[in-house]
């Protein structure tokens, strides 16, 4: 399962340096299949209806394809790339805000990646992946609630009836569980 | 520009910042703490990485035929972004970029007004959830003593201020609840210059104060 994902992520990048090379429409539709459904149903998780999920999966892979050159695998497995253009989406079309970047922060890799670091890199997002799906379910579902619903503490306390500080704390038990398998 | 930043950004603000769900005022300070912050830099980049797994191991749900023509097809009508250029760098910097780019330049556009014993500020026009506002605090100045209804953000710019907690220095963030009352005090030395945000209105505990508060929007 891990090394599958570990070899997954390296299909991914090798996809997007495809479309950065050539403008390979072929590696494309294989991101699309794969990561545009995730996308939608990111989407939804976030109250956004059908059309509006598919209309802005639809933009979310369109800005990969335009900004494939600014994509830096040696800091982010494709799928959490993809996850910030999709939370960035989200951000403009659900909440009409504006979420600022910190200054330099370009994914234009400046020298060719390391394949070391890009190696630890997808070990790490592996490991990390697997770590989420192994936290006990109640931690694991107020991590998504932040995530998906992008609701604040006190909304989700709102929502669930869950006092604050029992929200809180098993936030931090899960980040501190994540932080473990992590070491 | 790397000061030795002693106070960061809590778990809870990274995490909120990496899902999205921060007010843009909120947004906004914690891009600027971090255009100054490696650590939290690199904090951040696991908290976007959680997001990546949930995006991996989340739902799917179809999309509609001919959906993928579709989406090549407005791919292909833009062109690519070329390789990236790094924003260039602040002349005399003081502002990091994000604070810039709200300002439309550095400190000396920044359009103060004075808010009384010296101090000014400055509002930058975010979203209602929350207030983002710059403020200049001549050194050996404090800010009346005051409490938080909600979160309040303080990130230092420039000199440094002291409350009863501690020092905050360059690039230093103060994270302010409900719990606390404070009299902030800027540094002597230098004027003081932060960038707050706020959720709720400052309370002040003197009644002058909180009429001041109503004309002047503290």
């Amino acid at each position: 399962m891990r090394s599958d994902r570990k070899m997954e992520n390296a299909r991914w990048v090798a996809c997007i340096a495809r479309i950065r090379a050539d403008a390979d429409e072929g590696a494309f539709a294989e991101l699309y299949a794969h990561f545009a459904p995730r996308v939608k149903g990111f989407l939804m998780k976030s109250g956004a209806d059908t059309t509006l999920a598919e209309e802005c999966a639809q933009d979310v892979m369109a800005t990969l394809w335009q900004k494939s050159h600014l994509f830096d695998p040696a800091r982010a497995s494709a799928a959490t790339w993809i996850f910030t253009i999709a939370r960035n989406r989200r951000i403009d079309a659900l909440r009409k805000s504006r979420r600022p970047d910190p200054e330099d922060i370009t994914w234009g890799p400046a020298v060719p990646p390391d394949q070391a670091d890009l190696l630890a890199l997808q070990q790490e997002s592996a490991a990390l992946t697997k770590a989420i799906g192994a936290l006990p379910a109640k931690q694991k579902a107020l991590i998504e609630a932040a995530y998906y619903a992008d609701l604040s503490h006190s909304e989700i306390a709102k929502e669930t009836g869950l006092p604050l500080g029992t929200i809180k704390s098993r936030i931090r038990l899960a980040l501190e569980r994540l932080r473990q398998a992590m070491n | 520009m790397t000061p030795e930043i002693r106070h960061h950004l809590t778990d809870a603000l990274l995490m909120a910042y990496a899902a999205g769900s921060l007010p843009e005022a909120f947004s906004l300070t914690v891009a600027a703490h971090i255009s100054m912050c490696d650590e939290c830099r690199a904090r951040l980049g696991a908290y976007d990485a959680i997001g990546g797994a949930l995006i991996e191991d989340g739902g799917a749900a179809d999309m509609p035929g001919g959906s993928f023509a579709a989406c090549l097809a407005r791919a292909r009508a833009t062109p690519m972004v070329a390789t990236s250029n790094p924003a260039p760098p602040g002349v005399n910097g003081v502002l990091p970029g994000p604070i810039r780019d709200y300002v439309g330049g550095d400190l000396d556009a920044v359009r103060w007004r004075p808010v009384g014993m010296g101090v000014r500020q400055a509002i930058l026009r975010t979203d209602k959830r929350a207030t983002a506002r710059l403020l200049h605090i001549p050194a050996g100045t404090s800010i009346p003593d005051h409490g938080h209804h909600g979160t309040e953000l303080t990130l230092v710019l420039q000199g440094a201020f002291l409350d009863a907690t501690d020092r905050f220095g360059l690039g230093d963030i103060e994270v302010a609840n409900e719990d606390l009352d404070h009299t902030p005090v800027a540094d002597i030395g230098v004027d003081c210059i932060c960038l707050t945000a706020s959720d709720a209105p400052l309370r002040f505990h003197k009644l002058g104060y909180r009429i001041a508060q109503r004309f002047l929007r503290i």
